[in-house]
């Protein structure tokens, strides 16, 4: 299974502040799913953002899509972020568009004709269950609709890559299992997933890895691979 | 599963050609600049009537100057000289070579004044009537006034002049056209001060536009991060900003041409009597076509450089959060 991510012995310290990662390392395969957890200011934003390309890091090396990201220049930057979809616990909805325009925009960057961009967007609204929803506006929606709709922005574009930084820390138990099963699916289906969340009782019975950051290094706790595969099915 | 499946399936579709995707992005950056134009028509048309007053002032004295010149062209039709004749010759003699001259080609008329005319329109007009009386000689010498056809050419004209002022009858000749000539160094000089005002006016408009698309910018913070975020290349996120630059220069460039055409309209009629009254051109021109091409393009390219400026000094420093 080749790396998707390649994160070793990264060390970053934020400007006089505490150092937030010790020569951390980790990987994440090929169409694998993946938890990052840790307490509150552990750095597990830090490394989502790292991976992301939204932050340079200081020592180490990072390669993401087999691209170093250390070494991307600023303009070539935008290219890799179209190849990862990225999701905050704050979806980020732009307000003054509906739901279909919000989801459509990694696509009008892309430069796709409205035909397909109606076509994908549908696709992506049908598959996080907000296909009722595209003429609505963000303001409109429940707290999950909006995680929904950023999720379905997120994958609208075929990304190879989901970053989610604590998708369901503001979701109530059933939203979040809901959203935690559309990660699922999307890894079912072959994309590379990376959950960053505290939610431990949310996860702690999937079959898959757990990345634990503690004190700026990674402990890797591995899952049942062999099971894997069939619990997620009867989980989703 | 099956959506999500198509929504990932998705990948293997054809791209979008290379000009197809061009013309998308630029149809849809034209459409969202003008929509935000609209949808603030007071703040869109207070800037675009500052932009519009300062694209005005230089076009309104570029056209002021070249009424003038071509008041001074009219002028230059009806140029006199004026030759003093020596004491020694006869009002016979006098006579004579005001017919050879009025004759000659190139000259419309010429007329003599004797000493004696002279000096009569001098009593009349100067109010010294009786004093002049107490000369025992008459002063004033004998003068002919030579009108050239203004269908000449003007090079014609200029060589019968530098003729007429070296003839032997001649003591002195007086040609008009030196204030003239002062006339068209003082055009040349505003001319030069226009440039250097339209350049400083240019740059306020540079500032004026970055100014207001740096508003536009701040106000449109959150959507150019998550833009960021998602993959959108400078080019694309700069785009609309630019055409609302150009919209503005557009704009104001329309409204510098009308504020200009007003003024010329409210001054035509006074400016025809002026006119008459010097015998030059009647009609007051308004901005040339060149002229409107100019106030145009100076638009265009002032706003988009506005534009440019603010988006390259800002959009760096909006990131994804």
């Amino acid at each position: 299974m080749a790396d998707v991510v390649f994160f070793h012995r990264v060390t970053q310290r934020y400007y006089k502040g505490p150092q937030i990662l010790r020569e951390a390392s980790f990987r994440l395969g090929e169409g694998e799913m993946m938890f990052l957890t840790g307490a509150s200011g552990s750095g597990k934003s830090t490394l989502l953002r790292l991976i992301g390309s939204l932050t340079r890091p200081q020592t180490g090396q990072i390669a993401v899509l087999s691209q170093n990201i250390s070494q991307l220049r600023r303009s070539e930057i935008p290219a890799f972020r179209r190849q990862i979809g990225i999701i905050f616990q704050n979806p980020s909805l732009l307000a003054e568009r509906t739901v279909f325009d919000n989801v459509a925009l990694p696509l009008v960057i892309r430069g796709h004709s409205g035909a397909d961009i109606g076509r994908r967007v549908r696709g992506a609204l049908d598959a996080v269950g907000l296909l009722n929803k595209e003429k609505a506006f963000p303001i409109t929606l429940s707290g999950g609709e909006q995680q929904r709709a950023g999720i379905a922005r997120a994958v609208v574009a075929t990304p190879k890559l989901l970053l989610a930084d604590e998708p369901t820390g503001n979701l109530d138990p059933e939203m979040a299992r809901e959203v935690m099963q559309l990660f699922m699916r999307f890894n079912q289906i072959g994309v590379s997933v990376l959950v960053a969340t505290h939610a431990l009782g949310l996860i702690r019975h999937l079959p898959y890895r757990i990345a634990h950051l503690e004190n700026g290094r990674i402990d890797i706790q591995s899952a049942d691979d062999a099971a894997a595969p069939a619990i997620a099915e009867k989980l989703i | 599963m099956s959506a999500a499946k198509n929504t990932v399936s998705a990948r293997a579709t054809k791209a979008p050609s290379w000009w197809s995707r061009v013309l998308q992005d630029h149809s849809r950056a034209i459409s969202g600049s003008f929509t935000q134009l609209v949808q603030k028509p007071i703040a869109t048309l207070l800037t675009a009537f500052v932009i519009g007053l300062t694209l005005a002032l230089p076009a309104g004295l570029d056209t002021v100057l070249r009424n003038l010149d071509i008041v001074g062209d009219s002028l230059q039709g009806s140029l006199r000289a004026s030759l003093f004749l020596k004491d020694s010759v006869t009002p016979e003699q006098a006579q004579d070579l005001n017919r050879v001259l009025g004759k000659r080609p190139g000259v419309a008329s010429s007329r003599l004044i004797t000493r004696e005319q002279a000096l009569q329109e001098f009593k009349e007009h100067s109010g010294f009537g009786e004093a002049l009386d107490l000369l025992k000689d008459n002063p004033l010498p004998a003068t002919i006034v030579v009108t050239p056809d203004h269908h000449a050419p003007e090079a014609q004209t200029d060589a019968l002049m530098k003729e007429l002022v070296k003839l032997p009858e001649v003591e002195q000749a007086q040609l008009d056209e030196k204030w003239l000539q002062r006339l068209y160094a003082i055009l040349d000089l505003v001319q030069q001060a226009v440039a250097v005002v339209a350049a400083a006016l240019g740059l306020a408009v540079i500032i004026v536009i970055g100014n207001t698309i740096r508003l536009d910018i701040e106000s449109h913070r959150e959507e150019i991060s998550v833009m960021k975020l998602i993959g959108a290349p400078d080019s694309f996120i700069r785009r609309p900003f630019l055409y609302t630059g150009l919209g503005y220069g557009l704009i104001g460039a329309v409204l510098a041409c009308a504020m200009v055409a007003g003024v010329a309209l409210l001054l035509a009629s006074p400016a025809h009597q002026l006119a008459d009254l010097y015998d030059a051109a009647p009609a007051l021109h308004g901005l040339a076509p060149q002229a409107v091409g100019g106030v145009f393009g100076a638009g265009l390219v002032l706003g988009w450089l506005g534009a440019y400026w603010a988006v390259s000094r800002h959009l760096h420093l909006i990131q994804p959060t």
